[in-house]
């Protein structure tokens, strides 16, 4: 672990340079990078133990979803410590089990008054479906509200190095970095606010049809009115079961990426990807870029489930790629120190004698996602099991309007797809908003989105999301209305 | 199931409908893309100034060189998202051809060094030269000359 100091696509800035106290020590750390990534950068991948058995614990999403790296951060327990900030003087200490909150404590932390901010749109979710809605929205010159609990706006796309596939029209061959870059100065630039660091905690109906929605922010309440709600919340990585897949140095794809590509540093020295689907192709190939050997990338299916190209690009660098192929167990005792593969059956049952050590120091998992859809249950969206769309998603109709007169999904919170996709569900969600405030001349835009996403989806491999979407629509006849 | 979605290896029977006749090579340069999937994407075909690419029947369809239009400038191969165009010419000399491939790890290499040229799954065929290095599109282009007979191998290098 390291940082990293030259990089094919990326430079990185960074901020001045501050200190903070972990467990007694003092870490030098740059403004502007998370405690977690402050403390990979100097080889501290072990952030709390376990309640029971006391397991050391590292981190595994890296976007404030899991719960695996909550620290003790001034005195606070359970701070999600991978999408906190590290400030200068800060008090940071590993947490043994459950967190314990001294009241005394806590009593002295200085908080500010709740406010009331009043906008007509409000965005959960800032990756490609939350800024391209908000572009949409604020264009038209409808007040909107963007917020995201990440310490910096553009969800994945932030740490999307290569270049986009689909067409012109949705930046086909611009890197993901500079399309959030782009989508986020065509916010700023209009009269919307994109508000980081805000958590969501929850959304409730009013008796006039509007809604409420609670922030916290910086120690703050923060009472949202809108009229109407896009939830794109986005994915959650899945987890493998494996002996040991909770040591730390076992990530989420997604996590690997907000290390090297959003603050510059190196998860570790040798990897093991599992799965060929594209996010395992392609962040294999991004850990390459960043310094980082790939030893093999696994998959349990018989064939590549991810574009060729990408499966080519790895390839021609000597990665090999081993279908029918799992990972057995992670080795190690308080961290990642080898991993045993093993190869698959057409039943996908392991065959015996045919396990392989790897001498890695990262297992990293990109075995699929799960829709975000925690926000949507709680406003009392319906949701149903679409395994074609990565299990249980909120049920919308084609305008993307949920069970729910006012809340809409877009992206990947709708269902897994990518981020071309997610840009245009964005566009059709906001627009589809804007149409129920009357706003009737969107018809016309709303109606080529519908066309773009429709191309994008054609082919091949576009049959599994284009029949849970169709799914969901059947359902949606009967039960949005 | 094709060996190429086991392996992510492609074979020059896979890609035979992207490789120009004998008579085109004579002529100079030309653009070869390998890419057999459909996947929806289509830069390729916006970013060639002479109208060469083409994608007919939808976006997820795979892009045709017309290797008479096609001058082998080398512009979709910066553009491409899948880094599968690769532009060879095969009149450099007598004995030798380029090929034109991106390259998207530091360092880049320099003119005159000598690299190791890779095949499509990674295994090293000879040593090479560097003709030239840039950086286009934030990613890098090399140009390389090998033996005349590995112009359809190798497809990378090892600096």
């Amino acid at each position: 672990m390291s940082r990293i100091k030259k990089h094919p696509i990326l430079s990185f800035k960074k901020g001045r340079e501050i200190h903070f106290i972990f467990d007694g020590h003092q870490i030098k750390a740059y403004q502007g990078e998370t405690i977690v990534a402050a403390l990979h950068a100097v080889g501290i991948r072990e952030l709390s133990k376990s309640i029971d058995l006391h397991r050391p614990r590292g981190l595994f999403c890296s976007i404030g979803k899991c719960s695996s790296c909550l620290m003790l951060v001034n005195g606070v327990p359970n701070v999600k410590a991978c999408v906190t900030a590290v400030e200068e003087g800060m008090i940071v200490e590993s947490q043994g089990g459950k967190g314990m909150l001294d009241i005394q404590r806590i009593k002295t932390i200085p908080r500010k008054p709740p406010k009331i901010v009043n906008t007509e749109l409000t965005i959960v979710g800032s990756g490609p479906a939350g800024l391209s809605a908000a572009k949409t929205s604020s264009k038209l010159g409808v007040p909107t509200l963007l917020v995201d609990e990440n310490p910096k706006a553009g969800g994945q796309l932030v740490k999307q190095t290569h270049k986009f596939f689909g067409s012109k029209d949705q930046k086909a061959g611009v890197r993901g970095i500079d399309i959030a870059d782009g989508l986020h100065e065509e916010i700023k630039a209009s009269n919307s606010r994109v508000l980081t660091q805000a958590a969501v905690l929850g959304l409730y109906r009013e008796d006039n049809g509007n809604f409420t929605v609670i922030l916290k922010r910086d120690n703050q309440l923060i009472e949202v009115k809108t009229i109407a709600i896009i939830i794109a919340t986005g994915a959650m990585e899945k987890m493998l079961a494996f002996p040991n897949n909770d040591l730390p140095g076992v990530y989420g794809a997604g996590a690997v990426q907000t290390l090297m590509n959003v603050y510059g540093v190196k998860p570790g020295e040798r990897a093991l990807m599992v799965g060929a689907g594209n996010v395992g192709l392609i962040v294999a190939y991004q850990l390459l870029q960043a310094g980082v050997a790939v030893e093999a990338v696994v998959e349990a299916m018989p064939k590549i489930s991810g574009y060729h190209v990408h499966a080519a690009k790895l390839r021609r660098f000597g990665v090999p790629i081993l279908t029918s192929h799992s990972i057995k167990k992670a080795l190690g005792r308080t961290k990642v120190e080898g991993a045993t593969i093993i190869k698959l059956d057409k039943n996908f049952k392991p065959v015996e004698d045919t396990e392989q050590d790897i001498d890695v120091d990262i297992v990293c998992l990109a075995v699929g996602l799960n829709p975000s859809t925690e926000l949507a249950r709680q406003a009392g969206c319906e949701c149903h099991w679409i395994p074609e769309l990565g299990g249980y998603v909120p049920i919308y109709n084609l305008n993307l309007r949920t069970t729910i007169k006012g809340i809409y999904v877009a992206g990947d919170s709708a269902g897994i797809g990518e981020a071309s996709t997610a840009i245009i569900e964005g566009k059709i969600a906001a627009l589809s908003a804007l149409l129920g405030m009357g706003r009737k001349e969107v018809i016309q835009s709303r109606g080529k989105a519908f066309k773009e996403l429709e191309s994008l989806r054609a082919g091949p491999l576009g049959r599994v999301v284009r029949e849970g979407k169709r799914k969901i629509f059947r359902i949606a006849e009967e039960v949005v209305n | 199931m094709s060996e190429w979605e086991k392996t992510g290896v492609l074979s020059l029977n896979d890609i035979s409908g992207s490789i120009p006749s004998r008579e085109r090579f004579k002529a100079g340069p030309v653009a070869i893309i390998e890419c057999i999937q459909h996947i929806p994407c289509n830069p390729c075909v916006d970013a060639c100034p002479f109208d060469a690419i083409s994608i007919n029947g939808g976006m997820t369809e795979t892009p045709k060189v017309d290797f008479q239009l096609c001058t082998g400038c080398g512009t979709c191969v910066s553009i491409c998202p899948g880094l599968a165009i690769f532009i060879v010419d095969l009149t450099y000399s007598d004995k030798k051809a380029t090929i034109l491939l991106p390259y998207e790890l530091s360092p880049l290499p320099n003119s005159g060094d000598k690299v190791k040229g890779l095949d499509r799954g990674g295994n090293c065929l000879a040593d090479v030269e560097v003709l030239k290095a840039t950086k286009k599109n934030g990613s890098g282009l090399v140009s390389i000359a090998v033996d005349k007979e590995l112009a359809m191998e190798i497809r990378n290098i090892e600096v």
